[in-house]
């Protein structure tokens, strides 16, 4: 009996010591931490050098990530809040909750460079529009313009600028081409769209189903049919005028139980244990150094000839009167 | 008061808490000083209030045109091989994540589908275009239709004997029989089902955006996403969902005209077997059952298809896929529990207050919150139900402890009027029927539900409950809110797996799902089976 007693002791000795562990809590999308996503070897990397416990809270996309974190305002369970994109960061910072990372940045390899304090990039890719090479050559449209006002049959899946990340991806780079032309821009590109999607998976589902011979993605697509599926089929064109960056970033609350241990979470994500992870499971181009080359199929990807991107303050002041310019001249 | 009465009420004040739990903060969170009222009058939410009517209304019209034929038709055919199988795959499309019966749908009529390679095969010219009002119309018909025939065909079913009889004996044609015997049943269950339908398609998200074919065709629901995502303006979205409700409330009260009392007299209760009919109807009967079985079928085939594709094995091996579906299945089981629960107490008020000669004013009057109550549940967005109860949630416990609570319930809540509106009818009926024999006999409570209610009853409440759990299965509104690695339904997984490039294993757990819904769907009408007896 005694000895039972003792056993019982030890355990829950051992069970507080355990629980004495820190966790770090990490509000992140469930693309991340799905079962092939980056999340889970990040987690086993990063808990063999922190003697820590990773919790990963998982949310649909960007922007739930960050309407979240508004619900919840200084009461979030969020140490770091991973994957919203730079068109939002600027709404991130207005709500206070985020504090500087004071981490060293400089070896960060983002096109264009680094000089945001509060949040720091963890991937980055450009939009595309990607095409069915069974039905389209790579040459059929070498700019934005000429995919625009080249009048032909072959028709796109866009999201909409309303509702999803990519869509709005569209509307700025659209906007950073054609500045107050724009307008007149969608009104020549409406004829070539066939549909637009709430999100991304819609499209992304039409385009693979064969309905249009386009669609509106990443330079980064191609390289998951050619890695995991052994395809060269989908590629993307490369436009003349350059391709819209998106650029992911994490930063620590405030509110972070272990601002220490949330720093170093931060310097572990720029650094090769996690950045070497991001080209296979997250496809997207690593923010940071690598130990390893990127894999031979993202040789093959389109490499812009100039990266486009709106400061986020230019994103937060003007997303809404773009998106009415664009509603304008699609809703005819 | 009576045991019914309060019941009634309690359902009523909770679907009431459970509102109020979600609009209430989330006005408390509206951005202040927001001009809401400009907002609710500008051009743009005029113009999407227009398209929403629209598209509902059309939707409504087709699916519920093409209903009555089809329901007739199988009722005046109770029995043919596959008569079962076609019924049960009639409630599936409720079950399906609209996503997936789109791409189903894409297959079949899209711009590479069947019916186009078809049209070029035997060289015709012409194609079939999909994208824009037609695209949302085919797809609603192809979700709603056959939901609206399962209800008619309940209508029709409950046609006592003897009325076939008479009609057999009177020698009426089938005009005549249609105008004095069917259109009476079928005009019981309509204002239900057009309801329904209406709220559907009115309240249509992904459908209307995926093959409305660009931002002209954008309805309330849209908006209310809209407002809740980028905009992150919880006032707006409030105001929205509002608008949305007194729309479908709009609706509701128009269709309450439509409606008559029960009146079916004293029966035996023994169902219609009706005799031989000309050859000419059975001709007709077969040639609408093939079309709608083809129609309905079909984009059901293209899911199977690339289902089939997936590789089936690996995903069944996944203990996340076992996971997902035991709570989809939890969940189902229990939001459809509550829901036919709350269904039988507001109609068990109902008919408590009918039975009355002369039922005092606020029996009445709980006879219509409850109605009202009761229909509209279904026009509320998910999305803002979910967004209101997490912040609620905030000030308590946390939302990840309510999670499954909250899902359960947005669940029954969206499931509720399916179960009103097909219980209802039936149950008032059945006690017009029997009532003053089982008063006279006193067969009182469970031996009354034993005995007299649920032999009748069972029927009508083994489709409820199908279409309710078929609902609950298919349902991607709150879990996006609530959903976490430790909690997620098959829809859920379903999405991530489409949103991460894994399209091939997104059409493998469609196909779980949908073997799993036809399960649901088959035993519960299988439990529900009516009991075999000669005369009562």
């Amino acid at each position: 009996m005694r000895r039972l007693i003792a056993a019982v002791l030890a355990l829950i000795a051992l069970a507080s010591f355990a629980h004495a562990k820190e966790t770090l809590t990490i509000y992140t999308y469930d693309g991340f931490t799905s079962d092939w996503g980056t999340g889970p070897k990040v987690k086993a990397a990063f808990e063999t050098q922190c003697d820590c416990t990773v919790d990963f809270v998982a949310l649909p996309d960007g922007v739930a990530l960050l309407n979240r974190l508004k619900l919840e305002g200084a009461a979030t369970k969020a140490d770091i809040v991973l994957g919203i994109d730079t068109n939002l960061t600027a709404e991130a910072e207005a709500t206070g909750l985020f504090a500087p990372y004071e981490v060293t940045a400089s070896a960060l390899t983002v096109p264009g460079g680094w000089s945001d304090k509060t949040f720091l990039p963890f991937d980055w890719g450009y939009f595309a529009v990607v095409f069915d090479g069974e039905k389209l050559k790579a040459d059929q449209f070498r700019s934005l313009k000429e995919f625009i006002e080249k009048p032909g049959p072959e028709k796109i899946v866009i999201e909409d600028p309303r509702t999803a990340t990519p869509g709005l991806g569209l509307l700025l780079w659209i906007k950073a081409v054609y500045g107050d032309q724009a307008k007149d821009a969608w009104e020549k590109l409406k004829p070539r769209i066939l549909t637009v999607t709430p999100g991304w998976s819609e499209a992304y589902g039409l385009f693979t189903k064969g309905e249009a011979p386009m669609v509106l993605s990443y330079t980064t697509s191609p390289a998951y049919h050619m890695i995991a599926e052994n395809t060269q089929r989908y590629q993307a064109f490369a436009f003349a005028e350059g391709h819209y960056m998106q650029i992911e970033v994490a930063g620590m609350t405030k509110s972070a139980r272990n601002k220490e241990l949330a720093r170093r979470f931060l310097a572990f994500m720029i650094s090769p244990g996690f950045q070497d992870l991001v080209p296979e499971t997250n496809w997207m181009y690593p923010a940071g150094p690598i130990s390893k080359p990127l894999p031979a199929a993202f040789d093959r990807l389109v490499k812009p000839a100039k990266s486009l991107i709106f400061s986020s303050e230019e994103v937060a002041r003007n997303r809404k009167a773009w998106t009415e310019e664009w509603l304008a001249a699609t809703s005819r | 008061m009576t045991g019914a009465a309060s019941g009634g009420i309690a359902v009523v004040a909770v679907v009431a808490a459970l509102t109020a739990a979600a609009f209430v903060p989330l006005i408390g969170h509206a951005r202040t000083g927001a001009p809401l009222l400009d907002f609710l009058m500008a051009p743009y939410t005029l113009r999407i209030t227009r398209f929403t009517l629209l598209q509902a209304g059309l939707s409504t019209l087709l699916s519920v045109g093409f209903a009555i034929p089809l329901a007739r038709a199988l009722a005046h055919q109770p029995q043919f091989m596959l008569r079962g199988t076609l019924l049960r795959l009639m409630a599936l499309p409720l079950g399906l994540p609209a996503l997936v019966g789109v791409l189903g749908i894409v297959e079949v009529f899209g711009q590479r589908g069947w019916v186009n390679g078809l049209l070029a095969a035997i060289g015709l010219d012409s194609r079939l275009e999909i994208y824009g009002l037609t695209g949302i119309l085919l797809a609603h018909v192809f979700f709603n239709m056959p939901l609206a025939a399962r209800m008619v065909l309940s209508g029709l079913e409950a046609i006592p004997y003897e009325s076939e009889r008479l009609s057999a004996q009177l020698g009426f044609t089938p005009a005549q029989h249609w105008r004095h015997v069917e259109w009476p049943a079928v005009r019981q269950v309509l204002p239900g089902t057009l309801l329904l339908v209406f709220i559907l398609c009115a309240a249509s998200f992904t459908i209307v955006l995926t093959l409305g074919g660009g931002p002209s065709a954008t309805t309330l629901e849209v908006a209310i996403y809209q407002a809740l995502r980028f905009d992150f303006d919880p006032g707006q979205a409030v105001v929205l969902a509002l608008l949305q409700l007194l729309l479908c409330a709009s609706c509701y009260l128009l269709l309450g005209r439509l409606g008559t009392d029960v009146d079916p007299g004293m029966t035996l209760g023994a169902r219609a077997q009706p005799g031989s009919r000309g050859s000419g109807r059975r001709t007709g009967d077969w040639l609408l059952i093939a079309m709608a079985g083809a129609f309905i079928a079909l984009p059901l085939v293209a899911i199977v298809i690339s289902g089939l594709q997936a590789p089936l094995a690996s995903l069944l091996a996944q203990p996340a896929v076992w996971q997902a579906a035991s709570t989809s299945l939890a969940v189902a089981l229990a939001a459809t529990a509550l829901a036919m629960a709350a269904a039988w107490l507001l109609a068990a008020a109902r008919r408590d207050t009918l039975r009355m000669r002369d039922p005092p004013r606020w029996r009445r009057a709980l006879d219509k919150v409850g109605g009202l109550v009761a229909g509209l549940t279904l026009a509320m967005p998910p999305i803002v139900l979910g967004a209101g109860w997490f912040v609620l949630a905030l000030g308590f416990e946390g939302p990840f402890s309510i999670a499954p609570a909250a899902v359960v319930a947005g669940n029954a809540l969206l499931a509720l009027p399916f179960a009103v509106r097909i219980i209802e009818p039936a149950m008032l009926g059945h006690a017009q029927a029997y009532d003053r024999l089982v008063l006279s006999l006193g067969i009182k409570g469970l031996t009354r539900f034993r005995l007299i209610d649920w032999p009748v009853l069972g029927r009508p409440a083994g489709l409820a409950a199908a279409l309710a759990m078929a609902m609950s299965l298919g349902d991607l509104g709150i879990i996006t809110l609530f959903g976490s690695e430790d909690f997620l339904t098959l829809p859920y997984l379903l999405l991530q797996r489409m949103g991460t490039y894994r399209t091939t294993d997104a059409a493998g757990l469609a196909l779980i799902l949908g073997g799993l819904c036809l399960s649901l769907i088959w035993t519960a009408e299988w439990m529900a089976r009516p009991a075999r007896r000669s005369t009562p």
